[in-house]
């Protein structure tokens, strides 16, 4: 009877370290291949700025307060409310020691587009690689050159404040087995350069969907209900549709949606509030022809 | 039964006494208010994308407008009437009441700076909404609440 027992436990240990094993294999960081990162040049530092403000950056990285040009001091700290925990945003000025100023392209260019942190582990996706994972590596080496030009901060941000299980980092990798793709989040005619422009932008750097898309228990997105809005995760109110079937905006013109990237005017001249603001202020930032193409694309999705 | 009959005959007097009041209530006029600014800020607008010729009385007009409804715009915020009317007020409004009023003042005072030096054109009512809509946003961003 004992020696059953303990066949059975040993055999649901073994059974648990496959398992566990199995799960790590299929979980753990996956960095690009060195190559991924190489042969890329000397960067474009005004693509590499109009990349900076798509990806909207200081909005989370900016030291709190600051207005201006104080915006470009990415010392990190804000914090972001989620339903799993508060995240804070790091330390991501050029400071070799608080900041990345000592990563090389290929860290950096993981952390954006893989998750993963120097350290070889698992970043917390309230950081939008899953967003992020469509960007070519041009844009992230122009990106990395012109955030290198940017002011050194010695600043350490407080860490994340989650509660178990949310604190284990090991979990991601379940997380971006679910959720990590690369795959087009609508299906625009990418034939129309302004279009295939419009959806890099939006899916991509532009990172729209991380609050415009509702997400379900384990925080990946409801892929039927791309940009269909979702609850504010700060709390109240809501992150509004903006699909073509958007009872506040589906009325709205390319031109209009244009216009109010640059301006912050709605058609109504009502004007851009919350989370937006911010959003707003980085969108002016871009050329005409990419708002437009914004635009464009947002009128393609499906109506929802 | 007829105690019931009798309620309900006092709710929907009540209900009536609130329809025939509801465009007086705070809620109400604040957001008359906000419609009127955005149709000023409209018209500014209309100027400075080249929709609209260069009228120096209608960007008179619309600035003091803008500067005179923010004199008692943040009066419209009494306590009671955080919620209701379909309200996007943010309860931050009365958190920080002093920060709201003077962000509503700063509107103000920079409005009536630009009435002060009249913008003399199309790029002049460019640069002036500029700054309006900075305003707008930076109170906007706090302490307005998007419902839909």
């Amino acid at each position: 009877m004992g020696r059953r027992i303990r066949k059975l436990v040993s055999g649901l240990v073994f059974l648990g370290l496959v398992g566990g094993g199995a799960f790590w294999w299929l979980t753990k960081p996956a960095p690009w291949p060195a190559a991924h990162w190489e042969g890329l040049g000397e960067p474009d530092l005004a693509n590499g700025e109009q990349v900076f403000w798509a990806g909207g950056c200081v909005s989370c990285h900016a030291k709190p307060g600051g207005e201006g040009d104080a915006r470009l001091v990415l010392s990190g700290g804000a914090p972001l409310k989620s339903p799993f925990g508060t995240f804070h945003a790091p330390n991501i000025s050029p400071d070799e020691t608080a900041g990345i100023g000592a990563w090389t392209l290929a860290e950096f260019g993981n952390a954006m587009t893989r998750g993963v942190g120097r350290n070889g582990e698992h970043l917390y996706p309230s950081f939008p690689y899953a967003s992020y994972v469509r960007m070519t590596p041009k844009d992230i080496n122009d990106l990395w050159g012109y955030m290198k030009t940017l002011p050194k901060a010695s600043d350490v941000a407080p860490g994340h404040e989650l509660p178990f299980p949310y604190n284990l980092r090991l979990a991601l990798g379940g997380w971006k087995l679910l959720f990590l793709t690369d795959t087009p989040r609508a299906a625009v005619d990418t034939a129309d350069a302004k279009l295939a422009r419009g959806q890099y932008l939006v899916e991509g750097p532009g990172h729209c969907g991380e609050c415009h898309t509702p997400r379900n228990a384990l925080g990946g997105f409801e892929a039927s209900q791309w940009l269909a809005g979702a609850p504010n995760p700060e709390g109240e109110g809501r992150i509004p549709n903006i699909t073509p079937g958007s009872k506040s905006i589906g009325g709205w013109s390319a031109s209009d949606i244009a216009s109010y990237l640059e301006s912050g005017f709605t058609p109504e001249f009502d004007s851009v509030g919350g989370s937006m603001v911010e959003v707003q202020k980085n969108m002016a930032k871009l050329s005409a022809a990419d708002r437009e193409a914004i635009s464009a694309y947002l009128k393609a999705v499906p109506a929802l | 039964m007829k105690i019931r009959a009798l309620m309900l005959a006092a709710a929907l007097a009540g209900l009536g006494v609130t329809a025939v009041t509801a465009a007086d209530e705070p809620q109400a006029v604040r957001q008359q208010l906000m419609k009127k600014v955005g149709a000023a800020t409209g018209a500014l607008a209309g100027i400075a994308k080249g929709e609209k010729p260069y009228d120096a009385e209608i960007v008179k007009a619309s600035l003091t407008t803008i500067s005179e409804t923010m004199k008692t715009f943040p009066d419209h915020f009494p306590a009671g009437s955080e919620t209701g009317m379909e309200t996007e007020a943010s309860p931050k409004i009365w958190e920080n009441m002093d920060d709201f009023k003077a962000k509503a003042a700063k509107l103000g005072s920079d409005t009536a700076a630009v009435l002060a030096q009249l913008p003399a054109d199309q790029a002049g009512v460019g640069a002036a909404l500029g700054g309006i809509g900075k305003d707008c946003g930076s109170c906007h961003e706090t302490y307005r609440l998007k419902k839909n």
